[in-house]
Order: structure tokens, then sequence, then C-alpha cells
């Protein structure tokens, strides 16, 4: 046995393609309609509710959730046709990307029946959006950080602390969070956090903006003081937070949001050389596309692995520490590559326009959702090295 | 492509671990272990996988055959293996029987050809050529002036200048002087030398993938057992870092030679969506072999440098690969080119058809 891993050549079924261009078509419609311009992914006002409810009236929210909770029973693989169409469109997803992605998985499995049946039909309709609520100003990667408390009282708990680089929080109506219920012990240092639903938009709830580098203001500071949750919104085991977190890091870990956000750029880059580019252009777009193709075929092998029911934990975290560091060279590399473009493209100023926020987006891709450091030490961890 | 439910991986397994261990091999001064290899090798019918019964092959289906080159690069094994699969395959395609003994390809370079003179004779020059020393026979894809010809070609007649790639296996010159071939036949339509070079970049991509794999086992191995420091060199995050990169470059490596493997063996034909899928797979795992044999090394430190440690018969030889049927500069300048041609709005469209 090797330690390698194996990343089977796995093909999106016929109906997908169907999908595909039933998405595709939709989109269309939505830039003629002016909804959004997919060549400017730098908008300053990214949420957009009314998109998101069209896009749950075609039932692409929550495809593979039971019926019984406004889902479709669909595969992820076809998830995954959605999600991909969605970003190479640029398409503006902010308030229903993550509730589709995480929060919905995490609510099906963790909350009670009642709660479940509240949530999950309004995150299927497009209706409302969540936010993650893990880092705090001195737990950031060290999740087992957090300080924020949860303290036991009639009928709930009482939540002071403080979460921050929450994005959307400004918008989102829940939020999933872990909080301290206990201290640590001697033994496991991960013990004594529990995940909590939050009703966001609340007394006790105070959302601060914070402006990051590229411009926007997409991340928060959230203060919690005394903050009532009723004890019907613990998701799951007080205290275990920690068996909990790593099945979701497979579906946050391998999608196709992982190597597709500067994506953009790549287009453009193509349509500024024109149809016959030099040797050094032509070169430079082989070697580019030829590492997009084989990660995407990375990610959609992963996308098979979690519609067999597996938890492929390291090989998402393979396509995530590969996707990300790619995607954030990938502006570089086309800068390099439009140096000597004629300056008559039709297309520089919006290249030049797409590189100034690619460039700026760049640093974060290492960051959220898991950085570098933290993925090659669960890939080292996979290799028995740790 | 599991490895386990596939008898012919199985049973070439059993010959490699018999027979082409790394390490007795590499302490073998004398060859001595090549013979007995090939000799197995061919008494499994392994080297004339890609040939139909009536042709005097095995009959494997390109998808075994595929896993069997992988595993042949798991095990650097290095017998013309490969490159008589690929002239068998080539033969096949013009329904020309297979010969017993050792085979290669003519040409193995896409910038290379050969002609086929209106006598029906054959000349032209082809440049690394893998195995050329050892092969009894070549199978030549010519072009004549009625398009595309598959020759086969007794090595007797043709000029052999010898050389050695950079993992120390036979990559020559070879020459033809208006020679007169065995058997020729038209190939079948639509088939050129591009074809030829896609599937032997798919071929020497899986040997790589199968390399990294090696290289990726022997140097977990290796930091497990390795004390600096006072501490098992694998317990140093900077030394975990870099394996996590390797076990990345391994796995992209494999994942884009088998997708390829498997666009060949379900197309009907090598149109972009199958040239997209191989071209990749050449590009992708020759920057792999690159970047994964020197973290592979860095681990190692100077005894991976050593003739007597088995490494260097995965890193070099991997690194030889990248050489073989289209380089990956070639292979990016002319995926590139077919991009542009597309235009920008199509580039999506053919990535996500995969």
């Amino acid at each position: 046995m090797t330690a390698a891993l194996r990343f089977d050549p796995i093909r999106l079924p016929e109906k997908c393609e169907q999908l595909r261009k039933e998405v595709r078509a939709f989109l269309a419609e939505e830039i003629a309609a002016g909804t959004f311009d997919p060549h400017k992914p730098n908008r300053e006002d990214t949420d957009a509710p009314e998109f998101s409810r069209r896009v749950g009236a075609k039932g692409w929210l929550g495809m593979t959730w039971p019926k019984k909770y406004g889902g479709q029973e669909r595969s992820f693989l076809e998830r995954y046709v959605v999600t991909e169409e969605m970003r190479v469109a640029n398409a503006p997803t902010r308030r229903f990307f993550v509730a589709d992605r995480q929060s919905g998985p995490v609510l099906l499995k963790y909350a009670p029946e009642h709660i479940k049946m509240d949530i999950l039909p309004r995150i299927c309709r497009g209706e409302i959006c969540f936010a993650i609520g893990m880092s705090e100003p001195n737990s950031g990667s060290d999740l087992f950080a957090a300080k924020t408390r949860a303290t036991k009282t009639d009928g709930g708990y009482l939540i002071n602390g403080t979460k921050i680089w929450t994005s959307s929080a400004h918008i989102a109506d829940y939020m999933i969070a872990i909080f301290r219920t206990s201290q640590p012990t001697k033994e496991n240092r991960r013990h004594g956090l529990t995940q909590f639903l939050v009703k966001m938009k609340q007394p006790g709830i105070k959302v601060n903006p914070i402006g990051q580098i590229t411009g926007q203001y997409e991340f928060n500071e959230v203060v919690f003081t005394d903050f009532f949750v009723p004890d019907d919104h613990v998701l799951g085991e007080v205290d275990g937070a920690w068996k909990q977190a790593t099945s979701e890091l497979a579906y946050e870990r391998s999608g196709p949001e992982r190597f597709l956000e500067t994506y953009y750029v790549l287009t453009e880059l193509v349509r500024a050389v024109g149809p016959n580019p030099d040797t050094r252009s032509a070169e430079g777009i082989g070697r580019l596309v030829a590492q997009l193709h084989t990660m995407r075929r990375m990610s959609v092998s992963v996308a098979g692995m979690l519609q067999a029911g597996k938890e492929p934990v390291v090989e998402a975290s393979i396509v995530k520490d590969i996707g990300t560091v790619w995607e954030q060279q990938l502006p570089h590399r086309v800068r390099d590559l439009a140096a000597f473009v004629e300056e008559t493209a039709t297309n520089r100023e919006t290249l030049e326009r797409q590189l100034d926020f690619a460039i700026k987006t760049a640093p974060k891709l290492t960051i959220q959702g898991g950085t570098t450091e933290v993925l090659r030490g669960i890939i080292a961890r996979g290799l028995g090295l740790r | 492509m599991a490895e386990s439910d596939n008898i012919v991986v199985e049973t070439a397994e059993k010959i490699f671990a018999d027979l082409a261990d790394p390490q007795t091999i590499n302490n073998d001064k004398k060859d001595s272990w090549q013979a007995p290899l090939w000799r197995a090798l061919s008494e499994a019918g392994l080297p004339l996988s890609w040939v139909p019964d009536d042709l005097g092959g095995s009959g494997a289906s390109l998808a075994d055959g595929f896993a069997l080159l992988n595993a042949a690069g798991r095990f650097a094994v290095a017998v013309p293996l490969a490159e008589t699969m690929l002239a068998g395959w080539l033969l096949a395609q013009a329904k020309i029987a297979s010969p017993e003994g050792e085979m290669t390809v003519l040409p193995a370079s896409p910038k290379d050809r050969i002609t086929l003179d209106a006598d029906g004779s054959l000349s032209g020059r082809a440049r690394g050529v893998p195995f050329a020393k050892a092969a009894k026979h070549f199978a030549v894809l010519a072009h004549g002036k009625d398009g595309v010809s598959i020759a086969l070609v007794d090595a007797g007649k043709v000029r052999i200048e010898s050389g050695l790639n950079v993992g120390y296996d036979h990559s020559d010159t070879v020459t033809l002087d208006k020679i007169q071939p065995v058997t020729l036949k038209a190939a079948p339509k639509g088939f050129d030398q591009t074809t030829m070079m896609l599937m032997g970049g798919v071929a020497r991509s899986l040997q790589i993938a199968g390399a990294l794999e090696s290289m990726l086992d022997i140097s977990v191995r290796y930091s497990n057992e390795r004390v600096a420091f006072e501490k098992k060199i694998s317990k140093f995050q900077a030394v975990q870092h870099n394996l996590a990169r390797l076990a990345g470059e391994s796995a992209a490596a494999l994942a884009a030679a088998t997708s390829a493997a498997d666009a060949i063996a379900n197309a009907t034909r090598f149109d972009d969506e199958v040239y997209l899928e191989a071209a990749s797979a050449k590009i992708r795992c020759a920057e792999a072999a690159e970047k994964g044999g020197a973290i592979a090394h860095q681990v190692h430190g100077a005894i991976g440098f050593t003739l007597e440690h088995i490494l260097h018969r995965y890193s070099l030889r991997s690194l030889a690969w990248r050489d073989d049927f289209g380089s990956e500069s070639h292979w990016a300048v002319e995926l590139g080119k077919l991009v542009a041609s597309r235009g920008a709005d199509e580039l999506w469209p053919l990535v996500a058809s995969r």
C-alpha cells in the first residue's frame, strides 16, 4: 500500500450537462437584465437578495437535501455544476453561498427537527443568509483557543465575547458559531467548545464592519453582550464541537470556488492576446490551462467521493492547498504574460481593472477557510507524520 | 484504475516485485537482471498488451495497459516495456502484426519527421528515441505524398548513434537512409503524428505519476527513520510541509495522468477535449516531476544524491521522461494556441466539458 492518494477519473453524468445548459441560460438572462456584470468582479455591494430568491426558485439551493426540507435530493455532482457555473460567471452568490455549502449540511446533521423544518426550506428559497462564527481576536487558525463564553442560564445560554473576520455578518440572518461552554481538560485541549445556531439582527449583537484591502467591506467584528441563545439552538454535543468540525471540512475545501476566484483574468488574457498569440503567451496560457484542468479533475473526483458517502478530508485539503496557491499566483502570471500585449487590445482596460482587483484579492485566498499551513498539517497527518 | 481489481496490473506487479526490485537492480553492476525480467514480461504477454490476439498480442484493453504503465513507473522499470507497448499499438492501428522481441517507436519527438518516398523506402532522422539500441524492430510513422503511413522496420537496417538520457537509459539518434520496411500500410483516416505523440505523452505521464508515488513513499519512510537534532526529521514542521507538497504534486500527476488515460480509453477520436486531457497530463506531470523530485531529494539529503541509493532511479528517470514525445514546453505552446484559436469565451466550456 502506498501513501499516495487516489483521485479516480470521475466524469459528470449526462444529466449534469443538461443542468449546466439551464444554469448558463439563467445566468445569461440575469446578465442581460443587468443583475450583474460578469466582467466586473469588483462590485462594492456584493449582496443581491432578489437574485438569491430567483436561484432558489430554480431549485438550485440545498439541491442535495431531502425534499421534506425543501431540497431536491439531487447529487453532489449536480450541485458541483451549479457552483462552478455561478463562480465562472462572477454571479453574486454571497447571500446564499455559505448557507448552501456548509450551514445547511450542519443543521441537517445536528439541529432538532422543528428547527430544520423552519430554516432549511428558507435557505432553499434563497431567503436567508448565514455567517460562520469561528475566528476571534486571539483565535484564528488555532480554533480551539476560542474564548467567547456561553454561560448556562434558565432555558439556554448567555453569550459574551467577540468573533472577528466574520464574512457577511452584516447581512446574515443566522450564524453558526462555536462558543466556550467548559474549560479545556488536561487530556484534551479541544474539549469545551459547543456549536450553536445564533439568530442575528437582535439586541445583544453588534456588528462592526471591517474594511478590506480590496476596498470592500465584507467581513466584520461581531460583539455579543449577554446575548441569549435558547437550549434548542445547541447543535450536537455540548463541549464536543471538535468532533463535529472535521467532516465539514471536506465540503468546505474541495469545491470549484477553491481555484476559480480569480479565474476571470485568465479569460480576459486569452481575449487580449487574440487568436494568434506569440510563443511566450501561448506557452504561458497552455501551462495555466493544464494546471486548471488538473485541479478541476481532482476537485470533481472529490465531489464523486462525497457523493459515494466518503469523508475525503485529506484529499480535499490537497485540492484547497494546490487550488488556492494557484488562484493566488494567477493574477501575477497573467500580469507577466500581458506585459507585451498591444496597447490597442480592445479589452486592455477591462483586463487592467480586473488585475488591479485580483492582485488585491490574492493574499486572502490562502488564508480564508483554512490556511495553507493548517492544510499542510492535515496532509502531513494523513501521511502518518504527526 | 484501482490496483486490486486489475489482473494485468497484478501480474505485472508480481513480476516487478520478483525481478525488478529497485534496490536489487541498483546493486547489480552488470545489468544481469534485464534478460530475466524481459523474459518474464514477454511470457506474460505484457509488452504486446495493446496488440489484438489476431495480430500476435494479448489484446488487453487500453485502460489495463495504461494501469500497467503506471505500475511500471512505481518500479521505475528500465526495460523497453512502454516502448514496445506503444510500438505494438501503433502497428495495430494499420493492422500490422507485431513480431516478438523489443520494439520502439519512431519518431519520438514532434519535431522529427520520417518520409516515405515514391519507391516505398523510408528516410529521415529521429532523435531521442528511447531504447532504440535495445530494439529488434521499430514501429515507424512516416509522411508520404498520399498521407501518413505506418511501417514495421528491421533494426538491422537503420543507423543508430547511441546516447543516454538524464536517467541513464538509452535515448538514441536513429537514421533511416532509403531503407525498405518489412511491412508498410496506410494509417487510418485522421491518425497522424500528433495522435501518436499524445498517446506517447500519456504513457510517459502515467510512468512519471507512478515514480512520484514511489518517491513519496520512500521519502515518508526515510523521514520516519532519520534522526537529526535528537528527533525524527518527520517531526519537523518544515519537513512535514515539504512532504505535504510532494503528496500534492504526486496526487496532481496521478489525477492528470489517469484522467487522460481514461479519456483516451473511452474516446472514438482525438478531438479538442482529448487533446486538452493528454496535453495537460504531459505538462502537469512534467512540472510535478521537477517540483516533487526536488522535494524527495531535499528530504533525503546527501544519501539521496548517491549512486548507491535508489532515489535517483525514480527522480532522474521521471525528469528524463519529460523529454519524450514532446516536452511540457512543446505541449504548453500547442495547447495555448488551441485555446487562443477557440477564443476567450470558449475556454471555460472546454475545461468544463471534461
